[in-house]
């Protein structure tokens, strides 16, 4: 009975499916994490910035999305924004936006703390030495701070991919959703299919996000030494 | 092996992993009573030897007597085996949530189940010993490194081991604060503790030692009483370490 | 904005923001559970246990907590094992939640030196005491803004449950959505209780980290051991 339930992943097109749903969520947190590097960078060095509103507004923006659950800002973007700016915004775009939104703030935070986590020394020794500032940020701060920022980033992206699971909640298609309409079909003629489905959901989850994962492990302890 | 010998070692081996030896057939002994030194250049294996008779190091082969019984026998009396030896480090390893009396009476009350008051009436009178009662309450970061390690010294004898064992403790001290721990060394010596010491403070191991040795590539290469090693060393090696401690300048 | 709307369904919200805390607090509790018992296993490094529980971590902290939820929910129960809304909630949180916290105990373990387990083993303590004298202290100490970052991503984690028809709070604000079309109201609200119920832990956070960071031990006596 069970080797029969294990069956329905792989009748017909099933599993392709999953992977193409699976693709539909991975596509939007490589989107948005692409967005949040760009956009994170620019903020993490205006958040260094001595203006005293600026750092405030910084972390108001901060706070929010240290507060505010990503599946409320969806929802506040899918249903708040079609209503209001009257354009019927896509499930994906909505989460686009959203996850661009929340990778930008924790990309800035990360971008700011790999900025002033650089020992005073070094921007010193570099002026010792006849740098002029520019020189200096560009080829002794920032080399380091991209070392010290890619094992971050490569979290972020897990997290990323984990949180578009999220879409499926304002009806965008993807894996999940997938994965729901798999089981429907196959209802009387498998019962146990929700059991393989979300299984196997959980293992493609688990076998995109582990690499990564493991990655920033690894950069994570070969910085440390 | 005469009777009074507090410490026996006899042909200590050790190697890493990687198969570099650090201890090549080491052996001595040690009387009740005595201060030994030990010196040598970096890397020579005389901090690994002090980490061995702490059972803090495994050992390839030999034996190591603690009052005639060989202490690497039964890795369960270790425990037994370290409340008899203490050691300083040269990190001084407070404990940093602790404050300073807590540190020192942790061990008598968990390890050997002292009275607590007692413990406590103990750890102030050896803390007021090396100047340091009015800091009881204070926590390790408040303190400077002299008074760091003179606190941790406080925390080995409070254990009232037969042998204590100083690895390097001022090498990570301001040089203003080596004193001030050593004369602490100096004052147990002249009560009579029985210490095996390592340092590269050399005029302190002349003023403290009842005999210096001489360890490089991981083995004792001469034993020598203090006046004599520093003066008329017997080896070639270490009147070689001995001259890296003197500067002359360049002839051109 | 129509406030009498606002009004009428406040109750429903408080209801549903008790029930998310309820939970909430539970599987945190849970999750520390988890990762403490995690944390003894790796560092007294008992075999077979030891690799068990680093699978659960690398499973746990690699899967979303959505399609957790969908497999406990929906999966189990075509096996024969049925968990309420509420038992899968609390697992699934719990499941979630223990790998975050066992990682958050072991860069506290990590950061504590080998040379402080060192010295403790010198002064003849045993390994068990050398644990809990000398390293879970200063673990826990040091990972205390590790702590309060967890317990804010795990309150946050919660709004997907939802999913498995638990009546949380989005649950609520979709269903005056769909039922009212009253989305502003709704949405609102659902901002407003995340904020009273996220805001003061955020805040009483970052206060305990502010405090860590530049106090440690004994600077203004604020996070004694003892």
């Amino acid at each position: 009975m069970q080797s029969l339930g294990m069956q329905v992943l792989f009748q017909g097109t099933n599993f392709l499916r999953l992977l193409q749903g699976l693709w539909v969520s991975l596509k939007i947190a490589v989107i948005s994490m692409a967005l949040s590097i760009l956009l994170g960078i620019f903020l993490g060095i205006i958040m260094n910035s001595k203006k005293k509103w600026v750092k405030a507004l910084c972390r108001i923006y901060l706070e929010i999305v240290r507060i505010m659950p990503q599946l409320v800002l969806l929802f506040l973007v899918y249903f708040g924004a079609s209503k209001h700016l009257g354009m019927n915004l896509s499930g994906e775009l909505s989460a686009v936006i959203v996850f661009t939104f929340w990778g930008t703030a924790e990309m800035g935070d990360l971008v700011r703390s790999a900025l002033i986590s650089i020992p005073k020394h070094q921007y010193e020794s570099g002026y010792a030495l006849g740098m002029t500032e520019r020189q200096v940020f560009l080829r002794i701060i920032i080399p380091q701070t991209i070392r010290r920022l890619i094992p971050s980033i490569m979290n972020l992206l897990t997290r990323m991919i984990k949180t578009t699971s999220l879409v499926v909640l304002i009806g965008v298609v993807e894996v999940v959703k997938v994965g729901k309409q798999i089981i429907d079909a196959s209802r009387f003629t498998t019962p146990s299919a929700a059991f393989w489905v979300y299984g196997m959901i959980f293992f493609l989850y688990f076998a995109v996000c582990f690499p990564f994962s493991k990655a920033a492990a690894i950069l994570e302890r070969k910085l440390r030494d | 092996m005469k009777e009074s010998s507090i410490l026996q070692i006899n042909h200590l081996k050790k190697s890493y992993e990687d198969g570099l030896a650090v201890l090549k057939d080491v052996s001595f002994s040690m009387e009740k009573g005595e201060v030994v030194v030990i010196v040598g250049p970096s890397g020579c294996g005389k901090s690994t030897f002090l980490r061995c008779l702490n059972l803090l190091e495994s050992v390839d082969s030999g034996e190591i007597l603690l009052n005639g019984k060989d202490i690497l026998k039964d890795r369960k009396e270790a425990y037994a085996v370290r409340q008899k030896i203490g050691m300083v480090f040269q990190s001084y390893e407070l404990f940093p949530h602790m404050t300073i009396l807590e540190n020192v009476v942790l061990a008598p009350c968990l390890v050997q189940k002292r009275e607590k008051a007692q413990a406590v009436l103990e750890a102030e009178k050896l803390l007021e010993r090396v100047g340091l009662l009015e800091k009881r309450d204070a926590y390790p970061r408040q303190l400077s490194g002299g008074q760091k390690q003179r606190a941790a010294i406080v925390r080995s004898l409070i254990m009232h081991p037969e042998l204590l064992l100083l690895d390097e403790i001022t090498a990570a001290l301001d040089p203003e604060m080596v004193r001030e721990v050593l004369q602490v060394v100096l004052e147990l010596a002249r009560d009579g503790m029985t210490m095996l010491i390592v340092t590269h403070e050399m005029e302190f191991a002349r003023a403290v030692a009842d005999r210096v040795i001489f360890m490089d590539g991981g083995c004792i290469v001469e034993e020598n009483a203090p006046e004599e090693f520093f003066q008329y060393p017997k080896s070639e090696r270490a009147k070689q370490f001995l001259n890296t401690f003197h500067y002359e300048a360049l002839e051109i | 904005m129509d406030f009498g709307f606002i009004r009428e369904s406040i109750p429903l919200y408080v209801d549903a923001a008790l029930l998310t805390a309820r939970i909430a607090l539970i599987g945190i509790l849970l999750s520390g559970m988890i990762g403490f018992i995690c944390c003894i296993i790796r560092v007294m490094r008992i075999p077979v246990l030891r690799q068990a529980a680093a699978a659960y971590i690398e499973l746990s902290r690699n899967t979303p907590l959505l399609v957790q939820l969908f497999f406990l929910y929906f999966g189990l129960p075509r096996v024969g094992i049925v968990l309420s809304s509420e038992a899968c909630a609390v697992i699934g949180l719990a499941f979630l939640g223990g790998s975050y916290m066992a990682e958050a105990f072991r860069s506290g373990m990590d950061a504590v030196s080998k040379v402080q387990i060192e010295s403790g083993l010198s002064l003849g303590m045993k390994p068990m005491q050398v644990f809990f004298h000398i390293m879970l202290p200063q673990a826990v100490t040091t990972s205390i803004p590790v702590f309060c970052a967890n317990i804010i991503f795990l309150i946050k984690e919660t709004s997907v449950f939802s999913a498995v028809a638990l009546a949380d709070l989005v649950f609520v604000a979709k269903d005056l959505i769909g039922i009212s079309y009253r989305t502003d109201e709704a949405l609102l609200m659902l901002v407003i209780a995340y904020l009273i119920l996220l805001l003061p832990i955020s805040i009483i956070c970052s206060l305990i980290e502010r405090r860590v960071r530049y106090a440690e031990f004994g600077n203004a006596g604020v996070v004694s051991g003892h």
